[in-house]
């Protein structure tokens, strides 16, 4: 029997610890084009969430019907009608957003975190594990959207959701919503979670072995006066 | 005149990687090695070639007349995943060293989303025929061109100091910043 990992935990490692963003590296097309400003990153993030919770629950439900050969080409498809289903739904109901986002709805069925969770997680656990791990990477999706969307935003026009918090003494950088600026922000925010992780290691590392030195001390005197 | 400012747009100006961020995993993934870097380029390059032909066709005598134009997404990637693999057995067949050259890129294409937002584009502005095998031919070469400058700059970043948190993905995604920028020096072109 496999080791049962805590249901919450399913959930909090899409946060930080799995991060598709920051720590898989996975779906970096549609969160480097529509991060120009955070509305735009919320609602990619809720569309991708959307489909992946969605594809997740169907997927772990009907695991056991597909065959291994195929499978590939079945998670294709039905993630591809969810997609089809959230790209209409947004045209109706949100053209402007949907107008903003452009091809990049579309495109969620290529993003590479929806296919990776199926093959690596809805296909060999139960729709309710499998709905948990969803939300929780949509969530830890959304989390990097948003901040990078809120970054590029904030200083490349002033504003937060629409909301202007800069004063208009501050130049607005207009690198920040060009292409450029994207890769640039995105690079050092992936640098500066990579250096944050390593000292934590860092710092676990050091305070084990000062363990072991203080550990190996006592038994040390110990054993000569024993002697 | 105008298969010319479209192949010149989605090829430098409008550039497929560093203008409209398609295809970046195969970006980041293969851009170690320039030779890899340029035989995936071609791989691409021809994939998107025959996509932008198949979906055209498709699109403007399957799902138009039809009127099934809700169906282009699941319609557009079963496509796209079946004739990578018929390409692939194709080569095969037909030829043993490009085969060998371009076989392990292959698969990797299906899930480009530079192929799949190819055909997008191709059906959202109403492309002609011709057309769409121009701007075809235009966004492969651009993603080429971005990939093999890309490789030649990492190439060279083997022997710089970077800090050990921003090797990898974080220092190509800084370096493709400025590659972006340096790109835009073209947008008056058109």
């Amino acid at each position: 029997m496999v080791k049962q990992v805590p249901l919450s935990k399913e959930f909090l490692k899409g946060l930080w610890e799995q991060n598709p963003i920051f720590k898989q590296v996975l779906g970096m097309c549609p969160t480097l084009a529509v991060t120009v400003s955070a509305i735009n990153g919320i609602a990619m993030a809720l569309a991708t969430t959307f489909v992946l919770v969605t594809a997740s629950l169907l997927i772990s439900t009907i695991r056991k019907l597909i065959p291994n050969q195929v499978r590939i080409a079945a998670y294709i498809v039905i993630i591809a009608t969810f997609v089809t289903i959230v790209d209409l739904v947004m045209k109706a109901k949100f053209p402007e957003l949907s107008k903003a986002l452009g091809p990049f709805i579309p495109l969620i069925v290529v993003n590479c975190i929806i296919l990776g969770r199926q093959e690596a997680f809805a296909s060999k656990n139960t729709p309710f594990r499998a709905l948990l791990d969803a939300l929780g990477m949509g969530a830890g999706f959304f989390i990097a959207l948003v901040s990078l969307g809120g970054i590029r935003e904030i200083i490349g026009s002033r504003t937060f959701l629409g909301i202007q918090i800069l004063p208009d003494a501050f130049e607005p950088w207009l690198i920040m919503i060009l292409p450029a600026g994207a890769f640039l922000t995105l690079g050092l925010m992936l640098g500066f979670a990579n250096m944050y992780t390593d000292r934590k290691k860092r710092i676990e590392k050091e305070s084990l072995i000062e363990q072991y030195k203080r550990v190996s001390k006592v038994e040390i005197s110990m054993a000569q006066e024993g002697i | 005149m105008d298969l010319f400012i479209i192949f010149i747009s989605a090829a430098i100006v409008n550039n497929f990687v560093l203008a409209y961020f398609l295809g970046i995993c195969p970006f980041i993934g293969v851009s170690n090695k320039t030779s890899s870097a340029v035989s995936m380029g071609m791989a691409t390059t021809f994939v998107m070639v025959i996509t932008a032909i198949v979906s055209w066709l498709l699109f403007n005598l399957l799902l138009v007349p039809y009127e099934l134009e809700f169906l282009q997404i699941p319609s557009f990637i079963l496509v796209i995943a079946s004739l990578v693999q018929f390409v692939e057995m194709f080569i095969k067949k037909v030829s043993q060293p490009l085969y060998r050259a371009l076989g392990i890129f292959l698969p990797l294409i299906t899930t480009n989303c530079a192929i799949l937002g190819l055909a997008l584009f191709i059906s959202m502005r109403e492309y002609s025929f011709i057309e769409s095998v121009f701007f075809g031919v235009g966004a492969g070469a651009g993603f080429t061109l971005a990939l093999t400058i890309m490789a030649g700059i990492r190439e060279e970043l083997e022997l710089a100091n970077v800090p050990a948190s921003f090797k990898g993905a974080p220092i190509t995604l800084i370096v493709a910043g400025i590659l972006a920028l340096a790109f835009m020096g073209f947008a008056g072109m058109i």
